[in-house]
């Protein structure tokens, strides 16, 4: 039995966990007869990311606004701890509650620091303890303190969103609403943004709504993930890994993707994988491939007749799920991946039969999940 | 300092006074204005050509009018001053509505989104965007003013203008000529003192573009690569 992702977020997915943010029958029609969202009931619960996701004109950020009074509904209600927003002044509301969107959308004219210390100044803090706070979430977000002094325009788009999520947490905020923070980004970047997020999650624990049109960021971050369908309503709501093994219907199904079975293997942990002896050794490799290790035992090259290649990617014991196991498999040029240790020495070597035989034992994989 | 029967340094003055003043009032009185025109669309769609309109107004007609609206004698200073307040209101109005129209949108959902409320955004964070465009406007209508005032001597309040007038009497084209370079310098002279306003006011537009630390060169991301 395939043990569950080191995801320690999955632990605390039971419904017993404090609802933080409910829609109660939420509609929003604009007076022209547009219909923004149906009738949308949906709970976010504390210290979970909850993701909306779906196709543009699904209204899920007319749904993430409806959270700090940016839209308020035509029909039900928004709670927030169990209290109707609609009763709150919205300025006040909104201190209390981190907000991201798309492009930062950063005080081009405010320094980098003045910009994170933007809430804690509304909040009537003073500047110079403001600024104290601003500087410490900057490290936090992986930033270097420097950058503080700089103005937005001079850093990259990936650096602004650093910004943007630092001046989000600034407020000290439970909460947290993010509008596609990280769309637009480059691949790798928002890969890296995605990291950080989930690192910073695992830290601070907040209550996180989350809206995205990419199944993958989607999956990839959400606690709970709920698919939209244009004109606003719910389609499933779910754990990531029950959204690709049992979609709720066609829709869904089509909307999570085609290689939903291979994207599945992430929710699963390999840590029964039998990991098998690779030849290792600083010699030239004649007649077979060889993994060339630093004084460490850090793998640093295959080699093979004397021609070195790189290693593809490596496979982290720790916390690794399936997908990774079967990559790094499949990535390497010897046709036998590579396993490492948390401080990336090696263990042993993966073969991609090994990946699927175990696949083969987990046969249910969403119940594992669970 | 007497040149041309004048006493030069006070007329200068006055010159200052009567084109620099009415140009910061109308200044005042556009930006309410142009904040209610950017607010209320109704409003945006009357005000703004109405103001262009007015700026194509003779300015002498105007002089001479404005006794007739104010109530006021015929050489009182105050007829040339409101007339170069309405100038520079009908200049600077459709200025404050561009200024506030050049906020980014996703700058102000973020101010509204983190609890601004509409008085703390417009001067914390839409007047301060605005700057660029607001100086703009302001050194058009400081220059356009400067020399609007000398039209005010033909109804005998021209300050440096009276310099046209006695040349043109007396056919002195010196009187002219340096009456016409000294209001000329003046108003670059202003105009500079704007452009430093404009960057002590909004040192973020020279570090945007500025040379050096680009965030491509200096990545001071750290951390979080794996």
């Amino acid at each position: 039995m395939a043990t569950i992702c080191a995801h320690k977020r999955v632990a605390h997915l039971s419904a017993s966990v404090r609802p933080v943010i409910e829609f109660r029958d939420v509609g929003k029609a604009y007076p022209d007869g547009t219909v923004a969202l149906r009738s949308l009931s949906l709970t976010a619960r504390e210290g979970q990311i909850t993701v909306l996701v779906g196709p543009s004109g699904c209204g899920k950020t007319t749904t993430l606004r409806m959270v700090n009074r940016m839209v308020d509904p035509t029909s039900g209600q928004v709670l927030l701890d169990g209290a109707d927003v609609g009763g709150r002044d919205p300025a006040a509301l909104r201190r209390g509650i981190g907000y991201v969107i798309q492009n930062a959308g950063l005080f081009p004219h405010r320094t980098v620091l003045d910009n994170v210390a933007t809430v804690p100044v509304l909040l009537g803090r003073s500047r110079r303890e403001a600024r104290t706070t601003a500087a410490e979430l900057l490290e936090r977000v992986g930033l270097d303190p420097r950058v503080g002094s700089r103005y937005p325009a001079q850093l990259s788009g990936g650096q602004q969103q650093r910004v943007g999520v630092a001046r989000a947490l600034a407020g000290d905020a439970p909460v947290l609403l993010m509008d596609e923070p990280f769309s637009a980004v480059d691949p790798v970047v928002r890969a890296d943004l995605q990291d950080e997020l989930l690192r910073l999650q695992s830290d601070l624990g907040r209550t996180i709504l989350f809206v995205t049109h990419d199944i993958d960021e989607a999956i990839r971050l959400g606690d709970m993930v709920a698919v939209l369908r244009v004109g606003g309503t719910l389609a499933q709501f779910a754990h990531p890994a029950e959204l690709l093994s049992s979609p709720a219907d066609d829709f869904v199904a089509e909307f999570v993707g085609r290689d939903r079975g291979y994207r599945r293997l992430q929710f699963l942990g390999a840590g029964e994988l039998t990991l098998t002896d690779l030849p290792t050794g600083p010699d030239d490799g004649e007649g077979g491939w060889v993994l060339v290790l630093d004084d460490d035992r850090r793998p640093v090259t295959w080699r093979h007749d004397g021609q070195d290649v790189a290693v593809g990617s490596l496979y982290r014991a720790d916390g690794g799920s399936l997908r990774g196991a079967l990559d790094a498999a499949l990535s390497s040029p010897s046709g036998r991946g590579v396993a490492v240790d948390g401080d990336g020495r090696l263990l042993g070597g993966i073969d991609a039969e090994a990946v699927i035989a175990l696949l083969h034992r987990s046969s249910d994989p969403a119940g594992a999940a669970r | 300092m007497r040149l041309f029967g004048e006493d030069i340094l006070p007329l200068a003055a006055e010159h200052v006074v009567l084109a620099v003043v009415p140009v910061l009032i109308g200044l005042v009185i556009s930006l309410v204005l142009g904040w209610w025109a950017w607010r209320v669309p109704a409003v945006r769609r009357v005000l703004v050509p109405l103001t262009g309109v007015l700026y194509t107004i003779p300015s002498l007609a105007l002089f001479v009018v404005m006794p007739l609206i104010l109530g006021t004698r015929i050489l009182d200073p105050l007829n040339v001053a409101a007339a170069l307040v309405l100038y520079a209101v009908a200049l600077l109005v459709r200025t404050v509505v561009d200024g506030l129209d050049e906020v980014p949108d996703d700058v102000m959902t973020a101010a509204v989104a983190m609890g601004y409320r509409p008085g703390g955004l417009l001067v914390g964070v839409q007047l301060p965007l605005a700057v660029p465009v607001l100086i703009g406007g302001l050194r058009v209508a400081t220059v356009s003013s400067f020399s609007l005032v000398a039209v005010g001597a033909i109804i005998g309040q021209g300050a440096l203008g009276a310099l046209f007038t006695q040349g043109f009497e007396r056919f002195y084209t010196a009187q002219i000529v340096f009456g016409l370079v000294s209001i000329v310098v003046l108003a670059l002279i202003f105009d500079a003192l704007w452009v430093l306003v404009g960057r002590l006011l909004a040192p973020w537009t020279r570090a945007a573009r500025g040379p050096g630390r680009s965030a491509a060169e200096d990545d001071a991301t750290v951390g979080a690569r794996v």
